[in-house]
């Protein structure tokens, strides 16, 4: 299918035992797809979390996806941040780049140019912490391949809208 | 805060009796004991006690479904939960409001796979519209009024409240139902004024519409039927109804077309593969009734009134969708005004309606009548309906054949008259729902039109019918076959009945004597009034085994894969247009 798209949702739910199980298991029950998905508490006085999904699909499956979704009875709002005009999309990895010689040097210089952070090293090995886009990350992991990458851990797309209007 | 703390086992009772209840369908167990020991102590609530878990919930889904009430369920943890999973998940794919409370482990026992535990919230997540876990006394009463909250506002469906055995025992307040209120769970009722005069102008403009009602007609009540007929008969326009909607449109009304779909009627179906505005209402185009997709009624534009929003655009791409109660969608659009209405083009439509008397004229719920040595199925239905038609009958059905017949030839002129398991199609339904629906009705007339292998399924639950006495009536088609099996097996599968017959049956004679009630088996045509009057005229439970014609299949058809204008209306068709190769994989 050609026209399979890519959108960025934030459901906000009530923090409770078992919400989260309802979100996935309504995708996977459905055949949906989960790109990926983070869930954090965002409001402790009014016990919400805040799910953010990054998922594809045609535009009807979309459609049905937040259809779905409102329909679970913890969920308070759904916002399509794709659909709803402009918004940050922002991911966190950490990346362990373990070697010797010229490919740990060229490990660190290119970490400086992505504005990755050294959070730990020893003579062989670095954790780069890096934030940005999921594309900017996959593009310094791919770089960090040769260069001796063993290991990586990455947060899922946290995102919000841009400008003063909140939900 | 109200002075005196109750037990959580005495919270539940006081929830359920300011909830308006009156019934519980439930079987006891070591987890509930708490609950049970407050029934014994009280006279508000009645329990009917069933003989499998999955009764009590066909049970509780007869009386909502007849009474337009939630259904309750008790049931103990571990296997009575598992056994209620079926009920339940019946309930949520024909929206039927129930409440299931199980009984679960202690807390501190949770996950420690004691005595039987089960997941419940877990297993039944999917099955349910929502579920609770009370781990805390103090929660227990507002967790049970919300349950029956959701249970019966929006679309409604089947609740899961988990009860562990030490909040059953623990004291805590009890808050009342009005002081509850939930979070965040607040269906849309009333629609955008815009949509309605959009839908409006395009109803009155349509030269050939179709109106196509369905479950949530009757889940939104009598006074949503009225209103859908109403509007029916003043903009003169054919009608036609889901497996769900039967009744909500009188079946004599001369704008009612008759069931539409896989064993729908040949001029509902061509009505809606012809037609140039399709309304439906609380219906959710199941694939049952629209056949192949590429090929669903090409040329309409489509009107979508639902009260849950996941049902439009799900699988066909409507044009103009209007989210609310459809009760009260319908009367706004009634609101408008009969001139608002009216159709545009009178000649247009008088052509519409000389096209639908052309594909009446097919006659094509037909059968072979002059056969006398058989019973034909649908002769059995005929007569049944009959020698009950100006009673206060409720039928329900178990799946298959059978259920079509009923379907096709039994007519309803009343919504909340017709019981069966139409989403998720459960064999084992009829019994305990037509057992719910004595409970809800005892003065009336309760019919289970069961096959043979359907009504098997749940046969314990004639010992519950024994106990309370209850005239339930099981009219078996017995073809000796699962016939509907045994009928795609010969469309599909060259005729290799695998599996399909059923070689050593009850003698379901003696199996009604076992259980108290009457039973007599007729095989003549000749002698079926008489069968039929005797079990009318007798008070007491009656099986009566009708062996009907085992070769019978039930027409017209779709077959799967097919478009609407592609049925089968008789045998003579089966051979002319096989199936595809796609539809094969169908179910």
């Amino acid at each position: 299918m050609a026209d399979i798209e890519r959108h960025t949702i934030a459901v906000l739910v009530d923090n409770e035992p078992g919400v989260l199980a309802r979100v996935i298991g309504l995708f996977s029950g459905r055949g949906y797809n989960i790109e990926s998905l983070t869930v954090a508490e965002v409001d402790r006085p009014n016990g919400l979390s805040r799910i953010t999904i990054v998922t594809t699909g045609t535009p009807m499956i979309i459609e049905q996806i937040k259809a779905q979704l409102s329909r679970l009875v913890p969920v308070h709002k759904i916002h399509d941040l794709t659909d709803e005009g402009p918004f940050v999309e922002r991911e966190m990895a950490l990346i362990k780049v373990a070697g010797k010689g010229d490919a740990r040097i060229e490990s660190l210089r290119l970490a400086d140019i992505f504005r990755a952070r050294v959070v730990d090293s020893t003579t062989e090995s670095f954790v780069f912490e890096m934030t940005g886009s999921s594309d900017k990350l996959n593009a310094f992991i791919t770089l960090m391949e040769p260069l001796g990458l063993v290991e990586i851990s990455r947060t899922g797309a946290v995102a919000i809208s841009r400008g003063a209007a909140s939900f | 805060m109200p002075a005196e703390p109750l037990s959580g086992a005495d919270i539940v009772i006081k929830a359920l009796v300011d909830q308006g209840v009156d019934i519980v369908f439930g079987y006891p167990g070591g987890a509930v004991l708490p609950i049970y020991d407050a029934l014994f102590k009280q006279n508000s609530l009645r329990h009917i006690l069933v003989r499998h878990e999955q009764g009590a919930v066909h049970a509780a889904e007869g009386y909502a479904r007849s009474t337009g009430r939630v259904g309750v369920v008790l049931v103990t943890s571990g296997p009575g939960a598992t056994n209620a999973v079926t009920g339940l998940t019946d309930a949520l794919m024909d929206s039927v409001p129930v409440v299931c409370l199980t009984g679960q482990v202690p807390t501190h026992l949770i996950g420690n796979d004691a005595f039987q535990e089960a997941d419940t919230t877990g297993i039944t997540r999917p099955c349910t519209k929502h579920n609770y876990l009370v781990k805390d006394v103090r929660e227990l009463a507002r967790m049970l009024h919300e349950a029956f909250y959701v249970a019966k506002s929006g679309r409604p469906g089947p609740l899961v409240v988990d009860l562990p055995k030490d909040v059953l025992f623990a004291s805590g307040p009890y808050t009342p139902p009005d002081e509850v209120r939930h979070k965040s769970y607040r269906p849309q009722l009333r629609p955008d004024p815009a949509r309605i005069g959009q839908a409006v102008e395009m109803i009155a403009r349509a030269k050939r519409p179709l109106f196509y009602g369905g479950g949530g007609l009757i889940n939104s009540g009598p006074k949503a039927c009225a209103r859908f007929t109403e509007l029916v008969r003043l903009t003169d326009a054919p009608c036609t109804l889901t497996l769900m909607g039967l009744g909500a449109v009188p079946a004599s009304d001369p704008h009612f077309l008759g069931m539409v779909g896989m064993h729908g009627t040949y001029e509902a179906n061509l009505a809606m593969h012809g037609c140039d505005l399709m309304v439906a209402v609380g219906s959710r185009f199941d694939d049952r009734v629209t056949g192949r997709l590429n090929a669903f009624s090409p040329g309409s534009k489509k009107i979508h009134i639902d009260i849950d929003p996941s049902s439009i655009n799900k699988n066909v791409r409507v044009d103009l969708p209007i989210i609310g109660d459809v009760g009260e969608v319908l009367s706004a659009i009634l609101g408008e005004g009969p001139a608002a209405l009216r159709c545009a083009d009178g000649a247009a439509r008088s052509e519409w309606w000389r096209a639908i008397d052309k594909w009446r004229a097919r006659d094509c719920l037909r059968y072979d009548r002059s056969r006398r040595d058989l019973i034909k199925p649908q002769y059995a239905i005929e007569r049944l309906y009959e020698f009950t038609r100006d009673r206060n009958v409720y039928i329900t059905t178990e799946v298959g054949q059978h259920q079509m017949w009923a379907a096709q030839f039994f007519k309803f002129d009343e919504p909340n008259r017709w019981m069966t398991s139409g989403g998720l199609g459960t064999m084992g339904y009829g019994l305990p729902a037509a057992m719910g629906v004595q409970i809800a009705h005892p003065e009336a007339l309760v019919i289970d039109i069961a096959g043979e292998a359907s009504v098997l399924m749940n046969i314990q639950e004639m010992s519950t019918i024994a106990q309370y006495r209850l005239p339930v009536k099981v009219f078996i088609l017995n073809n000796q076959y699962m016939g509907m099996v045994r009928q795609w097996q010969e469309l599909l599968h060259g005729g290799r009945y695998s599996e399909s017959y059923t070689a050593a049956l009850p003698d379901f004679v003696k199996l009604a004597d076992a259980f108290g009630a009457v039973g007599r088996r007729v095989e003549d045509p000749a002698k079926l009034d008489d069968a039929i009057r005797e079990m009318l005229d007798i008070g007491s439970a009656f099986i009566l085994d009708v062996a009907v014609d085992p070769a019978e299949n039930c027409f017209p058809m779709i077959p799967s894969g097919a478009a609407h204008n592609e049925m089968l209306l008789g045998p003579e068709d089966e051979a002319e247009k096989p199936v595809s190769e796609e539809g094969m994989v169908l179910v």
